[in-house]
């Protein structure tokens, strides 16, 4: 490979053929016969050159930035060309990987030598690797300290015996955030084999058979301070388990080894790592070393050399003959962004005389060649988020003024904005009575299981909300049981189709936003950097950076990761370990990704007028984004669950092995026909929604997956695809350039993925070839549209933002002190949860108000609403233009016929015609805001009227129209006070040979609303507290009582004045109370009957006169009469017990039962038999002699007595002459 | 929940819901006011002390967290009250006592003495009264039959006389009680215990009802639509709040989509069994929302304002609704 290179040097070959070659396997005729011929011998490299020359570019780089990050993606066969280390072409590439870290001591040789190298790494135990399947974030972990899978060490360590090269001694102060030096406890001792800096491309010639899947160690460089995330969970087995700085046993730290134990536990060996966000601890960095040097233009040496290669490496780059573009422009920036060389001894740096220009002496001899190096790459690649930051960089104006201009116009010309705006925040997936009541369960208590599933779901979401950030906590100890438990009472199919839909709904709700993910994936700093400029950022960007800035997302390749939310639902389905829930959740998201991968979105009608179209476009773009991140979401999920029972820890051991798993698995249909999916999107030009979900389907598959032929095809067509996203091509029809570069970022990532082979990038042509894809252009395709925006991009692919952050690290001058990446400190509020945000403005606050109500409302009705705004805002602006604007092109044509006539024929210049005109006109065009208003008042509401159910309820209906109202008006007037000006300044320029009518629309009105108004305005007293009043009498009258103790006559009558108002007004009187009264009052009539109630008098407590006494009564009687509505128990008053009260009583007083009872009986209260019965029955109890005798006359009394109003008072005589006879005897 | 008694919720107090800062107690406070109602018998004079005690609350608060106090103690001392031995004691002290004198206030006293509630020593005794006539039955007490009006009770008393709805019946109704003098000593117990007992119930449900009742007014007379408990379970909901908003509003700042009336005092034992058993599953549902605690909670519970569960003691006067006009 080197000779490749070499001959580029020696310039026998141009760069230009170069890359073709590269490219194309074929010829071009612009080939300079020589170069082909040059070129032709080496065909069977050709194949290898680009991960030759990307391990050239990192192992050349190492001594640059040891202490930056890593040096990022190591392809292989590097040194093995470099010339006095001839390796051989093909397999001394792999050789030569240990000659960059030669093996410090003897022991690491041995290590290497072991004869079963296959298995060198296993012995280690339950390492990382082993835990997490080789998805650790980052596989840094893996690479470091050889911890990379079996036999790719294996194959790595055989070679690398060989060399024997000699031991480049470092130099540099010992760097304990550096993972080649200091690997992750537990990950190996510290021995020789952790010389793997990071992935390295291992380029098997194809002639092999298919290889074993070669898992690998993430190509990633993550941020040295993102090291902690691979944080061992084997603790101890290293003397340096404790041996680290207080600093890299943050809590941090702690937290993700716990994390780890518990998916060791759990024997969920593949659980993909937890953000590796979170475990940005900050690891004390290295020694001094603070101060960049500064670079300079005229000390770079072999100027030339660097030339060439910047040139070919940036024609790879360009080509996309890279994995990933974004992972090479990472490095460049490292390579810009480098502090200063590291001392390395003179003797391995010392250039080798006489051959400057030749591979053999080192590429990057200073910082100055790293400078200058970068800024060749960047002269032809750069990127757009980053402009600003880089335009900023005074390196690059030192060494590319040129350069630096042409970023700032970029800069200054890009209107890519990033929006912050957050989706509202997420909450409990509502109850709709369609979907969840009784009807659509098989049995009561299928419906109540689900009920209580609904509450356990949702309580365990709050408490892993509340605890998952707490040391200590483990979601399986914490919350395992329960959840399985619940689990296990969904029996029913039904009941999980239920549950599933619950679950999907609130995945989507929760996750969907990017702040569901985390945080949000972009700082504001770019925000503020605009409006501040560089010059005094340093601090306030520090500051800042400390207070907002998202933790580092792992580097520009992160592996996949469940951040936020999402680590809830991945550990609810490794704990509910249910095999019928998987089942379920994989057809519900499968069907779900079906149903929004072919979702017809809305494709704007290619416009004329570049108007209106403006107005519904936005709408689109948001509605693409969101359907976007929906998908990708679910796909991961589906690809979570879906390779779930396949994930390992490690690839097959032995190839035996392998090859019947991969029969096996062949027959095992895909969940979801993936690839039929994926063609459907290339040939209907969707790819730009298609592959981004595929992708992150694919990031979760098992080491298998790649292997099998059904998914190779896939990675075919996607690498085909990769390869035609050249960016600099735009023609006609061609994707927009972000849907390129969102298309270019995940499919880069994913090319990284530790399950992706390696090789897999570097494929033959020939095999790329077989796998063309029809695309028939279609005119309307998504990919054709500008429908990713900068924010989209960086939503979906936040490692993006890595770039961004090494920029500004630079800025800010911190990054030597955490490994070229500002610490950060992860805010400990959480911006998403199970909870509303307080809204502080009251934008903010109508705005949730909308979004509430819409939350328990079917979605129908949203999706009406929001149709219908959307209808008639664009419709609005329609209507604006056909009346107001027409008028005032009326009025245009009018005053330029004035015009014409005063100035006669000639009329003068137009452009001032039309200036005079517009100058006059346009301030009219302040009217299209009130008439838009209008105009959106009056048709919205019809529109929402039309289009829902009859039955909704009028408040709901009206809400519905006022928030159609409402956002129709907001996209109309946006639209208009933004665009109304240009609009009739253009109409006008058109005016004089149009004809247009004119109407004008009517003021709506407004749909009224009832207030409730009744006669009665329930001032009565409370049912509660007459029955609490009556008690009290009641306890009073039977005891026991203090002395002093008794009730106001006053207060009795006042108490059943209250009640009968209470009866009257009714407004809070329940039938339970107003039995209650009406048993109260019973016992009340007993007690003044037996003359038991104590009234308060002046001398002392005592009984009622008898008068006093009837009157109360008269006034029950008339209640029981007209005020109760539920039945007196009047019967009680002649129960036993309550007669017997007169029993009690000395004297006894029968005059006033007789009154009540003829009074009862008079009233129609009771019949006479009715009482007879009851006379009757009491003489039957036992009663003491003499009350048996005179309840008797009482009966013959009462039985005697015909029912007239006047002989009672006779009777009562009677009874009183009766008791008088007891008083002598007494 | 309020047991209402002496002096009952001031009228004026429910009418007009108003912010009165004595209802919200820090917990320090309620702490304090707990402290004084251990081992308070549930008594019409025990009340009136503590009102004495404490003049600047309000009543109706006081009288909820005296009666949640009490069912608390009472719930933690309920099992040393049943276990046989001790029945059979109180039985036979019961009896001993009506035996000397069959109008003092023996079981009251009783109940009393021993730190229990009136209504369920009078239970206690009923059961145990109607067990030993089950063995043998109808004879002795069938004389008290005919008293009973009710022909399903009758039947019922005769096949199950110490079934749980005869006791029930029996103590809304004592004179259903075939024994004079124990349906006297029942009634006399029910009619003064201020916690417990089928009247203290009736009281608090009204009261709850009454609230809701308020709840409703005030919703109309702000134009808030809504939907409540049985329109809610007419269309299949599974947990149902007391009101729904139709279209939520916003109070002091936090979105609302139910509310729900509490009348009683929000203290921690009972906000949190809420909180599991109603307030989460509504906001499962329906999202956030308010509960109000008519007669005040701890302060230090209205920690979930930000999760959708907010607090307040009276209907909330800074309510933002949906704007019909934005743009």
């Amino acid at each position: 490979m080197a000779a490749v290179l070499e001959s580029l040097l020696r310039e026998e070959v141009s760069v230009a053929a170069a890359v073709r070659w590269i490219a194309r396997s074929a010829q071009s005729s612009e080939d300079d016969p020589g170069e082909a011929a040059a070129l032709r011998s080496l065909r069977p490299l050709r194949k290898e050159f680009v991960p030759f020359l990307l391990n050239f570019l990192r192992e050349q780089s190492s001594r640059v930035l040891p202490q930056g990050p890593p040096t990022p993606a190591k392809a292989p066969g590097s040194s093995a060309a470099l010339p006095g280390r001839p390796g051989g072409p093909s397999r001394g590439g792999r050789g030569a990987r240990s000659q960059l870290f030669p093996p410090a001591e003897p022991s690491s040789a041995a290590a290497a030598e072991a004869p079963p190298a296959r298995r060198g790494g296993r012995r280690r135990g339950p390492g990382p690797g082993r835990e997490r399947g080789g998805r650790g974030p980052g596989g840094l972990e893996e690479g470091v300290g050889g911890e990379s899978p079996p036999w790719a060490a294996g194959r790595r360590r055989r070679s690398s015996g060989s060399p024997g090269s000699p031991g480049r001694a470092r130099s540099d102060p010992p760097n304990l955030s550096n993972l080649e030096e200091f690997p992750p406890v537990g990950s190996l001792p510290p021995g020789p084999a952790g010389t793997k800096p990071s992935r390295r491309i291992n380029p098997t010639p194809v002639s092999e058979e298919r290889s074993l899947s070669k898992p690998k160690t993430c190509f990633t460089s993550p941020p040295i301070s993102c090291v902690p995330s691979s944080q061992p969970s084997v603790p101890d087995t290293s003397p340096w388990g404790h041996g680290l700085p207080p600093g890299c046993r943050s809590l941090q730290e702690e937290r993700e080894m716990l994390r780890k134990e518990r998916s060791k536990h759990l024997q969920q060996s593949p659980t993909p790592a937890c953000p590796t966000s979170e475990s940005g601890s900050p690891l004390p960095s290295r020694t001094g070393n603070l101060t960049a040097e500064a670079a300079d233009p005229a000390r770079v040496s072999s100027r030339q050399r660097l030339e060439l290669i910047a040139l070919i490496y940036s024609s790879c780059i360009a080509e996309n003959l890279v994995p990933n573009l974004f992972l090479e422009l990472f490095f460049i920036l490292q390579l810009l962004t480098a502090r200063r060389m590291v001392a390395a001894k003179d003797s391995d740096l010392e250039p080798t005389p006489g051959a400057p220009d030749s591979l053999e002496s080192p590429l990057f001899q200073s910082v100055h060649d790293c400078v200058f190096f970068a800024v060749q790459v960047l002269e032809h690649q750069f990127d757009k988020g980053t402009l600003k930051l880089l335009a900023e960089n005074e390196r690059l104006l030192c060494f590319s003024p040129a350069l630096q201009g042409r970023l700032k116009a970029a800069y200054e010309g890009s209107v890519a904005k990033v929006s912050l705006a957050m989706p509202p925040s997420a909450q409990a997936v509502s109850f709709q009575p369609e979907t969840d009541n009784r009807a659509n369960f098989s049995s009561d208590r299928a419906f109540h299981t689900f009920k209580k599933q609904r509450d356990v779901f949702f309580e365990v979401l709050r408490e892993w909300e509340d605890r998952h950030e707490e040391p200590g906590w483990d979601f399986e100890k914490g919350l395992g049981s329960r959840i399985r438990a619940m689990m296990g009472q969904l029996s029913a199919a039904c009941s999980h189709s239920h549950f599933v839909r619950l679950f999907q709904k609130q995945l989507l709700q929760m996750c969907q936003s990017p702040g569901g993910t985390g945080g949000t994936v972009l700082g504001e700093a770019p925000d503020v950097l605009n409006m501040l400029g560089a010059d005094k950022l340093g601090r306030l960007r520090r500051l800042q950076e400390r207070l907002v800035a998202p933790q580092s997302s792992g580097g520009p390749c992160p592996p996949p990761t469940f951040p936020g939310c999402q680590g809830f639902f991945r550990d609810f389905i490794l704990s509910a370990s249910s095999f019928q829930f998987n089942q379920h959740l994989m057809d519900s998201l499968s069907l779900k990704i079906r149903e929004l991968n072919s979702l017809a979105l809305p494709q704007p009608e290619p416009s004329d007028e570049d108007g209106e179209s403006d107005v519904d476009w936005q709408g689109e773009r948001r509605q693409f984004a969101v359907v976007l991140l929906s998908l990708r979401l679910l796909a991961k999920f589906l690809g979570f669950v879906a390779f779930l029972p396949y994930r390992g820890p490690e690839p097959p051991p032995t190839r035996e092995l392998q090859d019947s798993i991969l029969a096996l698995r062949s027959q095992v249909p895909p969940a979801l026909d993936v690839r039929a999916l994926l063609q459907q999107g290339l040939r209907a030009r969707r790819a730009v929604l298609t592959v981004p979900w595929l992708v992150e389907f694919l990031s979760l598959a098992d080491h298998i997956v790649p292997l099998l032929d059904y998914y190779r095809s896939i990675f075919v067509v996607l690498l085909h695809l990769h390869r035609s996203l050249v960016l600099s091509k735009e023609s006609e029809g061609e994707m927009c350039f972000l849907n390129k570069l969102l298309l270019l970022a995940v499919l880069g990532w994913l090319f990284q993925i530790p399950t992706v082979p390696e090789d897999l990038f570097f494929l033959e042509e020939g095999q790329l070839d077989a796998f063309e894809v029809d695309t028939v252009p279609s005119e309307h395709g998504l990919d054709g549209m500008p429908v990713v925006d900068q924010h989209l991009l960086y939503t979906c692919c936040p490692y993006i933002g890595e770039l961004r952050k090494l920029l500004a690290s630079w800025v800010s001058g911190s990054s030597g002190r955490s490994g070229g990446f500002v610490r950060k400190i992860t805010p400990t509020t959480t911006t998403t949860g199970l909870g509303a945000q307080p809204p502080h403005t009251t934008q903010g606050l109508q705005a949730q108000l909308a979004q509430a109500f819409f939350h328990n409302q079917p979605p129908s009705l949203r999706r009406t609403v929001e149709f219908v705004a959307e209808r008639i805002g664009s419709n609005c602006v329609k209507h604006i233009k056909a009346t107001l604007v027409a008028d005032l092109v009326h009025q245009a044509e009018s005053l330029l016929r004035e015009q014409l006539v005063m100035q006669g024929q000639d009329g003068g210049d137009p452009a001032q015609l039309l200036e005079i005109l517009c100058s006059q006109l346009c301030p009219h065009g302040a009217q299209a805001l009130t008439r838009g208003r209008e105009f959106c008042q009056k048709k919205s509401p019809g529109a929402v009227r039309a289009l829902l159910p009859e039955e909704t309820p009028a408040a709901v209906l009206s809400s519905a129209e006022n928030i159609a109202v409402g956002l129709a008006t907001e996209k109309a007037c946006a639209w208009l006070s933004a665009n109304i000006t240009a609009l009739i300044r253009r109409e006008v320029k058109a005016a004089v040979s149009r004809t247009l009518r004119a109407q004008g629309p009517e003021p709506a009105a407004r749909g009224e609303r009832r207030g409730c108004s009744r006669a009665c305005e329930h001032h009565a007293p409370l049912p509660s507290h007459l029955i609490s009043e009556i008690k009290d009498v009641l306890s009073l009258a039977v005891g026991p009582r203090d002395p002093e103790e008794g009730i106001s006559l006053d207060h009795l009558e006042q108490l059943l004045g209250q009640l009968g108002q209470t009866l009257q007004c009714r407004q809070f009187l329940c039938p339970p109370a107003e039995q209650h009264l009406a048993k109260c009052s019973v016992d009340l009539a007993s007690l003044l009957v037996a003359d038991q109630i104590p009234v308060l008098g002046p001398p002392a407590p005592r009984g009622l006169e008898r008068g006093q006494a009837r009157r109360l009564l008269h006034l029950l009687l008339s209640l029981w009469k007209d005020g109760f509505q539920v039945p007196v128990p009047l019967q009680l008053l002649l129960s036993p017990r309550n007669v017997g009260l007169l029993a009690d009583t000395r004297p006894r007083e029968w005059d006033l039962l007789l009154f009540l009872l003829r009074e009862l009986v008079e009233k129609g209260l009771m019949g006479r038999p009715e009482i007879e019965a009851c006379l009757g029955s009491l003489r039957d109890a036992q009663w003491p002699k003499d009350f048996s005798e005179e309840l008797a006359t009482l009966f013959n009394l009462f039985l005697a007595e015909p029912p007239m109003p006047e002989p009672q008072l006779r009777a009562c005589e009677l009874v009183q002459t009766n008791r008088g006879t007891v008083l002598a005897q007494s | 929940m309020a047991a209402g008694c002496l002096r009952p919720v001031p009228l004026r107090l429910l009418r007009r819901p108003s912010p009165s800062p004595n209802m919200i107690l820090t917990k320090a406070q309620y702490d304090e006011i707990a402290q004084c109602l251990v081992s308070v018998p549930p008594t019409r004079q025990s009340l009136r002390k503590l009102k004495q005690t404490f003049p600047s609350q309000s009543q109706a608060t006081l009288l909820s967290i005296f009666s949640q106090e009490y069912q608390k103690h009472i719930k933690r001392t309920h099992a040393k009250h049943h276990t046989s031995e001790a029945i059979e004691t109180y039985y036979q002290r019961y009896l001993n006592g009506v035996g000397r004198n069959g109008s003092a206030p023996v079981l009251l006293e009783l109940a009393n003495e021993v730190d229990y509630a009136p209504s369920l020593m009078a239970r206690i005794i009923l059961e145990r009264f109607l067990q030993e006539h089950e063995e043998t039955p109808p004879a002795t007490w069938l004389a008290f039959g005919n008293e009973i009006q009710c022909t399903w009770l009758r039947s019922q008393i005769i096949k199950f006389p110490s079934s749980k709805s005869v006791i029930n019946s029996m103590l809304r109704d004592p004179s259903q009680i075939p024994d004079g003098v124990l349906a006297n000593q029942v009634y006399q117990c029910i009619v003064n215990d201020c916690c417990y007992g089928p009247l203290v119930d009736c009281i608090k449900h009204a009261i709850g009802h009454e609230h809701e009742v308020l709840l409703r007014d005030l919703l109309l007379e702000k134009n808030l639509s809504f939907l409540d408990e049985d329109q809610l379970r007419a269309k299949g909901y599974d947990k149902t709040p007391d009101f729904i908003l139709q279209v939520p509003v916003a109070v002091e700042g936090h979105i609302i989509h139910w509310i729900e009336s509490k009348a009683s005092f929000g203290d921690e034992c009972s906000h949190h069994a809420y909180l599991h058993d109603q307030f989460w599953s509504y906001w499962n549902r329906f999202g956030p929302g308010l509960v109000i605690y008519w007669y005040g909670f701890i302060q230090e519970l209205d920690c979930n304002r930000e999760r959708g569960i907010l607090l307040k003691a009276c209907f909330p006067t800074d309510i933002v609704t949906l704007c019909h006009s934005i743009a």
